[in-house]
């Protein structure tokens, strides 16, 4: 049984939650995700791993509310069982030794950027993280991402805390005179995108960690298919991350636009937004 | 069993098995074919020949003992034909409604020569039905196995008959499925309306009640690899992961909203019942869809597309003879106003500025010399293009074999995807065996069954040897 040890509030929509998942505690790796359903009834969806404990048979998700799924996951109390849990999905992120690496995040990405940033650090580069957040009451993982890069920058959208502006204006603030030999990004799709084309110019290979709709998530109904380089790739099996370059993300963007009337009222009709905040 | 024999009647006519009026199949789940009615069981296992050479027996893929269980049917025996059924297969319920019973027992049946053959199928099926009112079949639970572990990787009918095989050979057997739900393709693919859940859940809780342990949402190559299951104590590995890997049409604005591959409209469906208004799974269904293909996929969500209330085609490239889908789906589907343009093809799929589907392209076709599937192949018609207006397109032009297992194993020697075994079932890795939709492709319930059953023997006599070698390093093999 996948039984929930810890529950913890980051911000009003965002929720991070440590389960009990002993196998996939101990296969996972960054960039990895599983697919989880909070009810018999629910979809499945699919949630980064951010962090995970072979000894203690656990590992954690952060997950925002944003529509009937999300909720009822964010509604879930410590010693509460998740019915469905398989894992661990997707091909790891790509973490080389280069010298310095640049992790973009923005939004609920921050929580998803974080083993990664941390398993580049790992592999002896020097970690820049640069996330973004509406205002300073809404970051997340803040110890947890100073402990696992050499620096984070934030950027809040209203100037609260950290530099006022997105990442992507924070990241042509911060441009040092030679740029990080590789970036990883990971957030909202016109993010990713607005990132991609900035180090496009800048020239430096750039990985996308990709959130298309997913239902089983083994590769078996290619509901996540995303172009990138022209070529129809299955997100769930041959990513979740691809070279940034190359995404088409405005395909992406419409793709995942394809349920938004269904979703919605979903959402009004569900009464659990209560446990949020 | 009384004393008069009612007398054979071979004569009669082959009983036809009653449906659902097709009215009453709009936008409902419901079983279409509602089996034969007591009547008609008599009549139609009279009609039977009760041949010396049975040739159905053979013909039958798991060497049912057809002329058998039909003899007792004719005596009134229903429970005891059940019960001869179950001496060699758990799943008379599913075969009786899935099996493609024309191309193997019914086509080899005697009594077809002149007149038409037994329907061996639904006779078959009758027994399962009737067992399951009667509360027979439930199958008491046994103490636990003690023999060797054993791992079957997939719970589709590929590994489920090997389950059966094994457990009853007293070895312990983990079934492990990647879904949430058990049953492979009769899980996620094949709609209710065809097999009824209740039908499928109860025959696997036939294997669970013999001890036969599932793990569910346990992806074998991720959740864990074949060598740490060997690790932790199994000591054969039968792969039955099927073939669930989508073929693209690859033609311009296949991605565009709107546009499913078989796979995902009826895992929406069927999975995860997108046709109840209590799930959470949407699917989109407009007012006209247009199915890619001529197998029971492009039947079976032609099928679904019309029950959600669209006006639905199936387009195939060939014509109607050619049509690989079970003769009765298509003539179901028929009966249910779906409409069939043959001979024609996609070539193009136009969107809206937001991305959604709002025409298709297509070319006529014209058969010519036969390719290497034996069929004529498709000859497109210069200049004949034409174009229809569509909300939903659905891909059902076939699968390969899904390959997370294979990507994370790659000892495992494939050819085109498809994992190779040799005479015995074995992989290229000892001790694994494979067989089903991912050793042949996409290929049918009852070769899946009959592959799974050709490894459990192996495996059996594999760790006999092994036993006999003195290999097994003092673990406890099954005798
Ligand atoms: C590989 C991968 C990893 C992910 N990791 C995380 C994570 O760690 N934490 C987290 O909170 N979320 C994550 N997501 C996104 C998460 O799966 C979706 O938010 C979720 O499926 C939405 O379900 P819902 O029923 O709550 O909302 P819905 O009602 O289905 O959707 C609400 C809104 O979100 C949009 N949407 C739908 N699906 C997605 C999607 N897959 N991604 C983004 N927006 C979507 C819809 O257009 C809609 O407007 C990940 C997605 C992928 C593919
Ligand atoms: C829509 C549709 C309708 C059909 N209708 C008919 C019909 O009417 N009659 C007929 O005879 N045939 C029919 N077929 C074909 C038939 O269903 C297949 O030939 C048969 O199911 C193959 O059985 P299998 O056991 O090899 O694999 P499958 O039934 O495909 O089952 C494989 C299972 O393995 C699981 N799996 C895959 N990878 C892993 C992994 N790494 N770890 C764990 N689990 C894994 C999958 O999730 C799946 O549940 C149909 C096929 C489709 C798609
Ligand atoms: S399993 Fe199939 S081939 Fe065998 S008797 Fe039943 S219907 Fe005929
Ligand atoms: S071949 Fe036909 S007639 Fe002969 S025993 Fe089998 S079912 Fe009966
Ligand atoms: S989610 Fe089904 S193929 Fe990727």
């Amino acid at each position: 049984m996948n039984r929930i040890l810890k529950r913890r509030q980051l911000t009003p929509e965002i929720v991070l939650l440590e389960v009990t998942a002993p196998r996939v505690a101990r296969r996972w790796k960054p960039g990895n995700f599983i697919i989880i359903r909070p009810t018999p009834e629910s979809e499945r969806i699919p949630l980064t791993i951010v962090d995970g404990d072979a000894g203690k048979g656990s590992i954690t998700m952060v997950v925002q509310a944003i529509g009937k799924t999300t909720m009822q996951t964010a509604a879930l109390r410590e010693g509460d069982a998740i019915p469905d849990l398989a894992g661990p999905l997707g091909e790891p992120a790509t973490v080389e030794r280069v010298g310095h690496v640049l992790a973009v995040g923005g939004g609920v990405g921050v929580a998803e950027l974080l083993p990664v940033a941390g398993a580049f650090r790992r592999a002896g580069n020097y970690v820049t993280a640069i996330c973004g957040a509406r205002n300073a009451g809404l970051r997340i993982l803040q110890e947890g991402l100073a402990a696992a890069t050499d620096e984070t920058l934030w950027a809040t959208d209203d100037g609260s805390a950290g530099f006022h502006g997105n990442v992507v204006e924070l990241m042509q603030a911060w441009k040092p005179a030679t740029p990080p030999g590789l970036i990883h990004a990971i957030g909202p799709i016109p993010m990713m995108r607005a990132v991609a084309s900035l180090t496009r110019e800048w020239g430096v290979r750039t990985y996308a960690s990709l959130n298309p709709v997913m239902i089983d998530g083994t590769g078996m109904c290619g509901g996540c298919r995303v172009t990138v380089g022209g070529k129809v790739r299955f997100a769930c099996v041959e990513g979740p991350e691809f070279d940034a370059h190359e995404v088409d993300f405005d395909e992406l963007a419409r793709r995942n636009r394809a349920y938004a009337d269904k979703e919605k009222e979903a959402r009004e009709a569900h009464p659990c937004r209560i446990g949020l905040g | 069993m009384g004393d008069i024999r009612p007398k054979r009647n071979p004569k009669a006519p082959r009983q036809q098995v009653p449906v659902l009026e097709a009215g009453r199949r709009a936008s409902t789940p419901e079983e279409v074919a509602t089996g034969f009615v007591e009547d008609q069981v008599k009549i139609e296992a009279l009609r039977c020949l009760n041949c010396k050479n049975p040739v159905c027996v053979d013909a039958c893929p798991l060497h049912l003992d057809i002329k058998a269980f039909i003899d007792r049917m004719a005596n009134g025996d229903i429970a005891g034909a059940f019960e001869k059924i179950s001496e060699q297969s758990p799943f008379p319920g599913v075969c009786g409604r899935v099996c493609q019973h024309e191309l193997f027992c019914e086509k080899a049946c005697l009594l077809g020569k002149k007149l038409d053959p037994v329907a061996i199928g639904s006779l078959e099926r009758y027994c399962a039905d009737y067992a399951r009112a009667a509360g027979d079949g439930h199958g008491a639970a046994r103490a636990r196995p003690t023999g060797a572990k054993i791992a079957l990787v997939g719970s589709g009918p590929a590994s489920m008959i090997a389950a059966f095989d094994l457990v009853r050979k007293g070895y312990r057997v983990s079934v492990f499925e990647a879904l949430h739900e058990l049953g492979g393709v009769l899980a996620y693919g094949i709609p209710p309306f065809r097999l009824p859940r209740e039908i499928l859940n109860q025959e696997i809780d036939r294997l669970a009640g013999m001890g036969v342990e599932f793990h569910r949402n346990f992806i074998v190559g991720k959740t864990a690899t074949i060598d740490e299951l060997f690790a932790e104590g199994y000591e054969a590995v039968f792969i039955g992961t099927g073939a669930g890997l989508p073929y693209l049409m690859g033609i311009p604005g296949e991605n565009l909203i709107g546009v499913y591959t078989a796979n995902e409209f009826l895992t929406r469906i069927n999975l995860m019942q997108a046709y109840r208004k209590e799930s959470d799974t949407p699917v989109r269904v407009g007012r006209r869809t247009y199915v890619i293909g001529g197998g029971n996929s492009a039947m079976d969500a032609a099928r679904w597309a019309k029950r959600l209330g669209s006006e639905t085609t199936v387009l195939f490239r060939r014509g109607r003879a050619e049509l690989r889908a079970r003769l009765e789906e298509v003539e179901h589907a028929e009966q249910e106003g779906i409409r069939f343009e043959f001979l024609a093809a996609p070539v193009a799929i136009h969107g809206d500025d937001k991305g959604f589907v709002t025409g298709l392209d297509c070319i006529r076709m014209e058969l010519g010399a036969p390719d290497s599937s034996g069929r004529p192949s498709p000859v497109p018609i210069a200049g004949s293009e034409y174009s229809v207006e569509v909300d939903t397109v659905v891909a059902a032009i076939g699968q390969g074999p899904n390959p997370t297992l294979q990507k994370a194993t790659p000892e495992l020697i494939t050819n085109r995807g498809k994992i190779v075994i040799d005479a015995s079932g074995q992989t290229s890795m000892e001790g694994v065996f494979a067989g089903g939709d991912v050793v042949r492709g996409g290929s049918t319930v009852i070769l899946a069954m009959k592959d799974g059953r050709a490894a459990a023997d192996a495996i059996d006599r594999a760790l006999k040897a092994r036993r006999a070698d003195g290999v097994s390093e003092g673990r406890e093999v099954a005798q």
